[in-house]
């Protein structure tokens, strides 16, 4: 079964090309479930695989397959080629699991779209790609995906393209996304002189023998492409992307921005634990980032009125923590508190998308309120994921967040306290938006009152499905009992090799049991505190927001402002630029360049109209120039 | 006759002119009954290639199909065709492009037509006979043949406006260059002959020939300008703009997808197996000169307010990658190279294809003019959008295989060279994107936008071929790497055998007490070539 794991990304190119090639009259409920069919149809395969590699041996759990040579120049050798591990797996199940389910809400969702053949072609190719990256056995496979994804990305946050704001921000994703390719790109090159191979496993069996632990080569590796995962995660510096990108519509959020492709950053740092493991210096960097962006973009969430951005700092920010967890080590529990997200947040996207589907788009959620009664099962939806968000117990953010922290604290103090900090703030600003949309006084726009409607199921089931598993997917890694952590025991074999070089030098780490669950009951402390915070502040005394804001302006509008950042990155890089170019264009090229060749042109014909003169036809002239010549050589003999 | 010992390469080089003279016998107003036959052989010389590539022995380096016919013998002059994996899949993008130029300006050109096709048909077979000549006569007779019908088909179909302008700095440009490169030949000529005692034009008798390091020097600027005035590469780009705005489509296709081939060619088969030192010394400009014209030409390009001028300086850009790979004289660089130069040929082409499809429709090529058009032309759209990823160097698509391995060929030796290249590689998303949303995504904001009609069965004919081939190098790149690998080793060896000849024999004076000195050339020291002969 592991040798036909390529037909895991096969199937939605499949779809994408039955849809894309033949779809032109097909009624909207066939494209609708071949797109989903084909990506159903990937997961069954995925899971028969789950199955067969549970069943073998925890340390034999590798698997590469090779379809055909890609690329075979020189010393390069890139095959198509695919890597079936535990941690591929998980990302298989995920991708393929979760992105069905996206699939088939979006047939509900988009609905009467005119461009919804065009729609499910782009969602199915996109999850082709992501697949593709999630099991490409190289680097330069993983490329393939991850700028496929990327392409995706574009086409379908542009998707209403008609929309300047949505191809603006299409581009926008694109071209930041290059900005970290160019990182991933080199830190490729620098793979290959080293190792000469592209390929994971070759790669990890020759790194002790080609980098030197803590060595400035693969520290420089290691940072490069951690340039690409800030990229293509939205980190900071090159998130301002993700939050353009919910111009896409709401599936697109949910699947895209939140459960899967912003992930491949993680994923590629997971799967290059044992690399990263080797150079302390980038693991500090990749949790610092991921620690400060997990904290800024939590303050910017607290300030948005607009679900989706809210939703999208959110995502920011939970990255973050994914991030800060590799970059301490703890590489299982940020893919842990990834698949965790990935049903949470989707799950908070598409209900968030169900409540602009009955609002008849509304964003604002000034313009909500009291929604609870006409979207229940919208309403308890949305309820379950923040409660998963916010680590309430026993929802599944809970067990992958605590686990984050824990593992923080261990590393750093400082770590755990801007984790802890940043939890509050999500507590806060996810029950916030909780009151303001579903609770409290509607303050609907009549049009809007009017068209109210719960959505239909083929809408709200795929939301109560994802509700479940927010509410269960974090029983397979509960801590403290032993072999509770099925997750965790899972991964193992694929990080031990990094484990091994983490541990090496540090006396075997053994945590007590009573700072394990000081620290779980701190978390759901805060998280219980943004909860109170927030329903005191939007459901008990309405007018305390408008008086904080008040008394904090300066600080609001920064806040509110994004810090000016977008507005910064165009005055230093996309201004600068173009108006370099221009200068370039109208002074270098057409006054230089072409002024010397028109020069050459202008004396060349100035001197042929001026020797022109000389040529006159008149004998007599010629004459006198022949005397003039004769006297002038006789003279110079003469003188000489 | 066998089939294999048919003189096929004469077959494909010369088909077209069968063409062209047959035209001679129309009468000027049946236009459709020429633009078939034309078609018809255009069609035949890209069969006839075919049967090239069939007979091609793709593990073999040497040059294959070898044709020899004595042409001059008292001055050394002969009639020599040959082939190898570098100058292979130049000849099939140019026979591929054949038939669909001559497709493409079915409906575009309706004035002169019997010249128009004429021209076109001569133009192909100087065209391909530069790519396969082995004799630097014949070679120099290609290329300046195809000056003439490109320079009519600038100078009489091109925009009114300024279609002289542009056709006059068009061939003065390159006749600068190519008179240079003529002095430099004959110099190597007699040279050569002198210290052989034999005068010959064949280039294999001159490859084997070490050049002084003076000479060298001097005759491979001569070749250095002829050349990168044709790729062309900063700061000798100028007259591309002009005549790639100013030709009508075709002759932009034709121009962009081959002629600048011509250029970078003319380096990875004379300039540098020729004047290998002296090629090698000149690396570091080389290259810097490349990477300015990367990043030079993705900028410029950006602000350009006409598509077709946008197309022309991305050419500076993509061929700077081109002339980077090359001067990095490994294996991945020069196999990225040329795999560039065939992509830019498929990608460009098709882009200036598809504004010429607008151009038919709107008369205009003013980005500004635009907006919207996906709502209208959906189908046009799809095209757009595939070659448009192509040419940023998606991968899944050709212009990631060469990018790819023009930087890792590139990398291995000079990282730095690398990594500025690199960065030109997000200056081309900006570009092509921004050009692209601007042209095809908001709202349409001019009335005369509502009513096109999107493309037609002709035009998905033209476009369908490239998109096969743009589709195929990205998904399997060994049907062409193959081929070309023995010949770029071959390459890479001679070159490498060839320095350290001319090395030695510099290091060992025949006379004694001569000194190295500083030529004036500031840029090496070089022993006195007088004393050599």
């Amino acid at each position: 079964m592991t040798d036909l794991v390529w037909l895991i990304p096969l199937f939605p190119l499949i779809g994408f090309l039955i849809n894309g090639l033949f779809g032109r009259s097909f009624p909207e409920k066939l494209i609708g479930w071949i797109g989903s069919g084909s990506v159903g149809a990937s997961f069954v395969v995925a899971a028969l695989i789950f199955v067969e590699l549970v069943g073998m041996e925890p340390a034999s759990r590798s698997l590469q397959k090779v379809v055909y040579t890609w690329m075979l120049s020189g010393d390069l050798n890139v095959p198509i080629g695919f890597l079936v591990d535990p941690l591929s797996m998980v990302m298989l199940l995920v991708v393929s699991g979760v992105g069905c389910i996206i699939h088939i809400y979006s047939i509900g969702y988009m609905h009467g779209e005119v461009g919804f053949r065009r729609y499910f072609c782009y969602l199915n190719l996109f999850v082709f790609a992501m697949l593709i990256l999630v099991s490409a056995n190289n680097f330069l496979l993983m490329f393939v995906g991850w700028e496929g994804v990327g392409l995706c990305s574009y086409l379908l946050i542009g998707y209403y393209y008609e929309k300047k704001s949505a191809s603006d921000a299409g581009k926008k994703a694109f071209v930041v996304n290059r900005v970290g390719d160019f990182g991933f790109l080199l830190g490729i090159f620098l793979i290959f002189v080293t190792f000469g191979t592209l390929t994971f496993t070759d790669i990890f069996a020759a790194a002790p023998q080609k980098l030197t632990q803590g060595g400035e080569l693969v520290t420089l590796i290691t940072l490069l492409l951690f340039v690409g995962a800030t990229g293509k995660s939205a980190q900071i510096p090159l998130y301002t992307w993700l939050p353009d990108a919910m111009e896409g519509p709401t599936p697109v959020s949910a699947l895209i921005h939140a459960a899967t492709m912003v992930t491949a950053g993680v994923y590629m740092v997971a799967r290059l634990s044992l690399l990263y493991a080797m150079a302390p210096i980038s693991m500090t960097v990749v949790a610092v980032i991921g620690g400060a962006t997990a904290f800024y973009a939590a303050t910017i969430g607290i300030t948005q009125f607009d679900i989706k951005r809210v939703l999208a700092y959110s995502t920011i920010s939970q990255l973050g923590y994914m991030f800060m967890a590799c970059g301490v080590g703890a590489f299982a529990s940020g893919i842990f508190h990834l698949m965790t997200h990935a049903f949470f947040k989707a799950l908070l996207f598409m209900a968030a998308g169900s409540v602009m589907h009955a609002l008849s788009g509304e964003l604002d959620m000034r313009r909500m309120g009291g929604l609870k009664k006409e979207l229940p099962h919208t309403h308890w939806t949305y309820l379950f994921g923040t409660l998963a968000i916010a680590g309430i117990v026993p929802f599944a953010g809970f067990f992958s967040k605590d686990e984050i922290l824990f593992y923080a604290f261990e590393r750093n103090a400082g770590f755990w306290i801007i984790g802890a900090v940043a939890a509050l703030m999500t507590s806060f600003y996810m029950f916030r938006s909780v009151f303001m949309t579903f609770y409290g006084r509607p303050r609907l726009t009549p049009e809007a009152a009017h068209h109210l409607h719960e959505s239909p199921p083929i809408m709200t089931v795929p939301l109560m499905v994802l509700a479940v598993l927010s509410l269960i997917g974090g029983f397979v890694g509960i801590p403290i009992f032993e072999g509770w952590h099925k997750f965790g025991e899972f991964l193992a074999p694929v990080f031990a090799p990094a484990q091994k070089v983490l541990k090496a030098g540090h006396a075997e780490g053994h945590h007590s049991l009573a700072l394990e669950l000081i620290l779980m009951g701190t978390s759901l402390a805060i998280a219980i505190v943004g909860w109170l915070l927030a329903k005191w502040m939007y459901l008990s005394k309405p007018d305390v927001p408008d008086r904080v804001i008040d008394e904090f302006k300066g600080l609001h509008t920064l806040v509110y402002n994004k810090y000016w950042i977008d507005e910064l990155y165009d005055f230093l890089f996309v201004n600068s630029i173009v108006n370099f170019s221009r200068f370039l264009w109208r002074r270098f090229d057409d006054l230089v360049i072409d002024g010397i060749v028109n020069g050459v042109a202008s004396i060349t014909l100035a001197w042929g109209r001026g020797l022109r003169l000389v040529q006159t036809g008149l004998v007599k002239d010629y004459a006198l120039s022949i005397l003039f010549g004769v006297v002038a050589v006789i003279g110079y003999l003469v003188l000489r | 006759m066998e089939f294999s010992s048919f003189p096929w390469l004469t077959f494909i080089t010369f088909v077209p002119s069968v063409g062209a003279i047959l035209l001679l016998f129309f009468r000027r107003d049946a236009h459709t009954a020429m633009r078939a036959v034309a078609l018809v052989f255009m069609l035949a010389d890209f069969v006839g290639s075919l049967a090239v590539y069939g007979l091609f022995n793709p593990s073999s380096g040497a040059m294959q199909l070898q044709e020899f016919r004595e042409w001059v013998p008292t001055w050394g002059i002969a009639y020599k065709l040959g082939v190898d994996g570098i100058s292979l899949f130049l000849v099939l993008l140019t026979t591929l492009l054949g038939p669909i130029v001559i497709l493409a300006s079915w409906e575009d050109i309706q004035y002169r037509v019997k010249e128009f096709l004429v021209s076109l048909l001569v133009l192909q077979t100087g065209m391909i006979g530069v790519f396969l000549a082995l004799d630097l006569f014949l070679f120099y007779v290609f290329w300046e043949i195809m000056l003439i019908p490109m320079y009519l088909l600038i100078g009489v179909w091109g925009n009114p406006a300024r279609r002289l302008y542009a056709a006059i700095k068009f061939v003065l440009y390159t006749i600068v260059g190519s008179l240079l490169m003529l002095v430099a030949i004959l110099a190597l000529y007699f040279m050569a002959g002198k210290a052989n005692g034999v005068y010959t034009f064949d280039l294999f008798k001159l490859y084997e020939f070490a050049v002084p390091l003076k000479a060298q020097f001097w005759m491979f600027l001569a070749f250095f300008l002829a050349f990168a005035i044709k790729v062309p590469m900063f700061p000798f780009h100028t007259w591309l703009p002009d005549a790639h705005t100013e030709a009508p489509t075709v002759g932009s296709v034709v121009l962009a997808a081959v002629l600048l081939k011509m250029g970078t060619y003319g380096f990875i088969r004379f300039a540098i197996p020729l004047f290998p030192n002296a090629a090698l010394d000149a690396t570091w400009w080389i290259c810097w000169l490349s990477l300015i014209g990367i990043i030079y030409g993705a900028w410029v390009a950006m602000v350009q307010p006409d598509v077709k001028r946008l197309v022309a300086f991305s050419s500076v850009s993509h061929l700077g990658f081109v002339m980077l790979g090359m001067f990095a004289f490994t294996v991945e660089g020069v196999e990225g190279s040329i795999v560039q130069m065939v992509n830019h040929g498929l990608s460009t082409g098709a882009l200036f294809l598809l504004v010429g499809m607008i151009y038919e429709r709107r008369h205009t090529r003013l980005i500004a003019d635009f907006g919207g058009l996906s709502k209208v032309m959906p189908l046009y759209a799809v095209f757009f959008m595939i070659f448009t990823l192509s040419s940023i160097g998606l991968p899944g698509l050709n212009g990631f295989i060469g990018e790819f391995l023009v930087l890792l060929g590139t990398f291995k030796v000079h990282p730095w060279y690398a990594v500025i290249a690199a960065s030109g590689v997000i200056f081309a998303a900006v570009y092509m994107l921004w050009m692209f949303q601007r042209v095809m995504f908001g709202e349409i904001t001019n009335p005369k936008n509502l009513g096109l009609k999107d493309i037609g069965a002709r035009e998905v004919a033209v476009l369908t071929p490239i998109l096969i081939f743009v589709v195929w190098i990205g998904v399997y790149p060994n049907t062409f790497l193959r081929p070309m690998e023995p010949s770029v080793k071959n390459f890479l060896q001679m070159v490498d055998k060839k320095k350290t000849v001319v090395l030695e024999m510099e290091q060992t004076p025949s006379l004694p007490g001569v000194k190295t000195v500083a030529s004036s050339s500031g840029a090496r020291p070089a022993a006195d070539v007088t004393v050599q002969e």
